[in-house]
């Protein structure tokens, strides 16, 4: 069974590899490689896999799962400039593709249960693009 | 890694097929069989996979799918009637044949090599969609 829990975050993010000069980050990212950046509204959803505890009915506290996100993932990136103040992305370029792998990489340790792991990340950039991730099957 | 871009496009379409009795369409496809058709305002979900590039931490430049996107079936869709104005349409124009037909476009010509399309899904209201994941 899948269980989804969603949260919002809004930062702010310029499409820069550092490693690039200007003019081919200009012609990689157009203008999302403006030098201030810009932000969005991301919107995250969180999907484990499990069977319901036969006590509880629950395949996972939700309110638990509230918690690891917000630490994990709203706390240290909600109104934050990302290639500013979330690290990897002084060094990764911060698209919704690293992101989503990012979250990931946050989350998963701390949603390892007896009957309920991981499963997916879904994020939204915006409300017409986004991406899917599992560590698993990437 | 998947990534999903959503499309929108307006057409109109009536669900009929000359292999059946006019009386037949209309208990097959109700509504949907009325003789001058009906429109739907259309949302196209296309998901692609692939490793992001690690210079550019993208599956793919977005902008090159919109393109693909939209000269290969946006723009043959929007504001066109299915019935009529769609080349080698084949089928009633449900939705379960729409998607095969975005399916079709988007492979003829699918230019991104070390990516693979693997979903076509059509929402046809926001109480009915299809899914079609490619093997």
């Amino acid at each position: 069974m899948l269980i989804t829990r969603k949260a919002e975050f809004s930062a702010s993010h310029r499409c820069y590899n550092p490693s690039l000069s200007e003019q081919q980050n200009l012609d990689l990212y157009g203008e999302r490689a403006e030098s201030h950046g810009h932000g969005h509204n991301y919107v995250l959803e969180v999907t484990l896999e499990g069977e319901p505890d036969s006590v509880t009915g629950m395949v996972v506290d939700l309110k638990l799962l509230k918690e690891v996100i917000q630490e994990c993932v709203v706390d240290p990136m909600d109104h934050r400039h990302l290639n500013h103040e979330v690290p990897p992305f002084d060094r990764v370029t911060p698209t919704a593709e690293n992101l989503a792998r990012e979250i990931w990489r946050r989350l998963e340790p701390a949603l390892r249960f007896d009957h309920a792991r991981l499963h997916n990340v879904r994020l939204y950039e915006t409300g017409d693009l986004f991406v899917d991730y599992n560590e698993a099957l990437s | 890694m998947t990534l999903t871009r959503i499309y929108r496009f307006a057409a109109s379409h009536r669900l009929h097929t000359s292999v059946f009795s006019d009386d037949k369409n209309a208990e097959i496809f109700g509504k949907c069989n009325n003789p001058y058709g009906h429109g739907h305002d259309y949302v196209l979900q296309v998901s692609v996979e692939g490793a992001p590039d690690p210079l550019t931490g993208r599956i793919l430049p977005v902008a090159d799918l919109d393109r693909y996107v939209q000269r290969q079936a946006v723009s043959v869709y929007d504001h066109s009637d299915l019935n009529r104005d769609v080349p080698g349409f084949e089928g009633v124009p449900t939705t379960e044949n729409l998607g095969r037909d975005v399916l079709r476009r988007l492979q003829t010509d699918w230019p991104f090599a070390e990516v693979r399309l693997t979903r076509v899904a059509i929402q046809e209201t926001d109480r009915n969609s299809i899914a079609i994941d490619k093997g």
